[in-house]
């Protein structure tokens, strides 16, 4: 089996999707002839031409409504925002439109899109090209939200979302684009969206994380008893795998690069505290980037949730 | 190294049928007196619904309702040039346009009255959702027609917007990429003098709407909205060209909203008396009528028969629309996403 890294895992999975299915075409900014600014479309473009991975002009708002257009027509366009910081513009036709297609025409039109973006710090690169907005999108009934963590889930998970009858906004890491390498089949496997997965069991602790903070929680736990899961998928989220697992260990932290205040980790907070609150032995505690504005790369350190202010939570967490 | 012009632009006008019903011969476009009846009927028809609209609004039976008078010219023609399996992505002032396609009557009432199920476009067309936030629409058009061209349905996208969407991005970012993949796309501006009370002259420094077009490498031409002879046949022109490969055309219905933005808005807050009746002289049904009578095609009869039938027509839709059961407060939820989600199905237990 091929060691892949998440770059390579998430090309392979375009490149098998667009071989099996001749309706999924792929838009945006420079991903044709370049292959995509962290070169995840490479090859594509020789592989199926201009007609299926199109290089748009420079153009949130207009890549989006353009993909909604083909997604109600009958393809399955996956479309590139070039960074999470610069989907803004397209965030009108996301909750305007993508997310309303289907319930606007009673089922008549749906937008089968995936919107695929690099997200979070990790390129050392200016303003914008860092941000980790996904509760913006957790907020649009209509529309997923996936993350994945690895270059397996990458994989297994882009293809579902590329099946998937509705949009979905699919968050990819850069700091974790090239940071680990797995095995990774060719052949055909989907993770299924909607699903979280228990990464490692424990009996004191449930830590719950997604996309790039999931490693650093990995080594934070290193001395604890916790059970770690990934959410891979925002929303719809899997409140069970959270509930059996708190119900178990009785404390409960989230950890995410996005600011505290009214990032996911309120909402999965909040689902505990009111549906499993009777079984917590101590507060839900939040480890998360701070209520600023993302800073540019000489203090994004500061700002991230490190593996240092992890373990201090949860030492702080298991005095209860 | 001499100064010179390096592209300059001529921006057309048509205008077939004047104001007392006189059509230029040389510029009549092909359409039978069997197809100009069916166009006069369809206008009426259309103008029969929008009073009736206006009138189930002001007795509370309606919700806001955004009035097509002054406009049917610019909707019919416009639609007449179209087939069924053509696409077309509208705003929310193209009733024209949907019952010229055939689209039911009740169900625009329907929806009218608050209940998307009036949105459901039956599947013999590919009417899409028409869309309320200004301009949005217009590259879900271009990707729609990105689609065909991939596929390779010989089929025309018409998308339909007011002055007012000229201005937006949406407007800009749908237009230039069409001129950039030479999309089969016709893009339809009714340029009714106003975007609620903010006045054509404030929305662009552009002497016109259509001359737009030419920066981003295609055609722009703009027609007497009022004049059903002159928008038909430059729809039908950007619809064939559409069809044969020839790229995109922006077509400036220049004509004029005779009635309030919406039933929410009240126009002589912004706007004469004056302007308003001069604008009346141009009525798109009237120089039809005169046409029409003039060819023979109109008589009192004729006129009472066309009448009668659009009243009875939405007359029964008005019915049947008051006969629709409400829609099941659980339908909230069946539509989000193909399937529910766990949380929605504990909250549709609470209805
Ligand atoms: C994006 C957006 N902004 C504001 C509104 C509120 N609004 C509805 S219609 C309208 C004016 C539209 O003017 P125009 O495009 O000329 O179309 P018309 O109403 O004249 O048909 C405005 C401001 C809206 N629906 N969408
Ligand atoms: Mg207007």
């Amino acid at each position: 089996m091929p060691k892949l890294n998440m770059v390579q895992a998430i090309n392979l999975a375009l490149k098998e999707e667009m071989q099996r299915d001749s309706s999924v075409v792929i838009l945006g900014e420079d991903v044709g002839k370049d292959g995509g600014v962290f070169r995840v479309t490479e090859g594509l473009w020789e592989e199926f031409g201009s007609e299926r991975v199109i290089d748009t002009p420079l153009a949130e708002s207009g890549i989006i409504g353009a993909a909604i257009g083909m997604a109600v027509y009958g393809l399955k366009p996956i479309a590139e925002i070039q960074f999470m910081g610069f989907i803004y513009p397209a965030i009108d036709q996301i909750f305007s439109h993508a997310s309303r297609v289907r319930n606007r025409s009673r089922g008549r039109f749906t937008c089968p899109l995936v919107i695929r973006t690099p997200y979070g710090v990790g390129i050392k690169a200016p303003d914008l090209h860092s941000e980790s907005t996904e509760a913006l999108f957790c907020q649009m009934p209509g529309v997923k939200v996936v993350v994945p963590s690895s270059p397996y889930n990458a994989k297994g998970l882009l293809v579902s979302a590329i099946r998937d009858p509705d949009p979905v906004i699919f968050l990819e890491s850069t700091r974790l684009y090239r940071l680990i390498k797995e095995d990774v089949p060719k052949d055909e496997y989907t993770i299924p969206l909607g699903e979280a997965r228990v990464i490692q069991e424990g009996k004191d602790i449930t830590v719950i994380a997604w996309g790039s903070m999931l490693h650093r929680v990995l080594q934070a736990v290193e001395e604890f008893d916790a059970e770690v899961i990934d959410m891979m998928t925002l929303s719809p989220f899997d409140e069970e795998t959270i509930f059996k697992s708190v119900k178990k260990t009785g404390r409960a932290v989230i950890v995410h690069e996005a600011p505290k205040t009214c990032g996911f980790g309120a909402e999965l907070s909040a689902t505990i505290a009111e549906d499993a609150m009777l079984y917590l032995k101590a507060p839900i505690v939040r480890v998360t980037g701070y209520d600023v504005v993302m800073p540019l790369p000489k203090l994004e350190d500061y700002y991230m949730p490190t593996v240092e202010r992890i373990k201090q939570d949860l030492e702080e967490v298991m005095k209860y | 190294m001499p100064e010179r012009i390096i592209e300059s632009f001529n921006v057309r006008y048509l205008s077939v049928l004047d104001e007392k019903g006189d059509a230029d011969e040389s510029l009549m476009p092909s359409l039978s007196d069997e197809d100009i009846k069916r166009i006069y009927e369809l206008l009426i028809l259309s103008r029969t619904f929008d009073h009736h609209a206006l009138s189930l609004q002001r007795e509370g039976r309606m919700g806001t309702y955004a009035s097509i008078l002054g406009q049917e010219a610019s909707q019919i023609g416009s639609a007449y040039a179209l087939e069924k399996s053509d696409w077309i992505f509208p705003s929310f002032r193209e009733m024209g346009v949907y019952i010229a396609m055939g689209y039911p009557i009740d169900m625009l009432l329907q929806y009218w009255s608050g209940d998307e199920r009036g949105m459901k476009t039956p599947d013999d067309l590919n009417i899409f959702s028409l869309s309320v936030p200004v301009g949005t629409q217009i590259p879900h058009a271009v990707g729609a027609a990105m689609a065909a061209k991939y596929k390779g349905d010989k089929i025309a996208v018409a998308c339909y917007f007011g002055d007012g969407g000229t201005s937006k991005g949406d407007f800009h970012e749908g237009f230039n990429m069409a001129g950039v993949v030479k999309l089969p796309v016709v893009f339809i501006c009714q340029n009714n003098q106003w975007a609620i009370s903010v006045s054509r002259d404030k929305q662009t420094a552009s002497k016109t709407l259509a001359q737009k077009a030419f920066a981003y490498g295609f055609e722009g031409v703009q027609v007497d909205g009022n004049d059903i002879f002159a928008v038909y046949k430059a729809a039908k022109e950007a619809v064939e060209k559409a069809r044969s490969g020839g790229g995109p055309t922006f077509i400036e219905c220049f004509t004029y909203r005779m009635s309030d933005h919406t039933t929410a808005d009240d126009a002589t807050r912004y706007r004469t008396k004056e302007d308003v009746e001069t604008w009346a002289q141009k009525d798109p049904i009237l120089r039809l009528r005169l046409f029409m009578e003039r060819k023979g095609l109109w008589t009192e009869q004729y006129e009472k028969e066309v009448e009668e039938n659009a009243k009875a027509v939405v007359d029964e839709a008005v019915k049947n629309e008051e006969a629709i059961e409400r829609p099941d407060p659980k339908d909230m939820f069946r539509y989000t996403y193909e399937t529910l989600m766990p949380r929605q199905i504990r909250e549709m237990r609470e209805l």
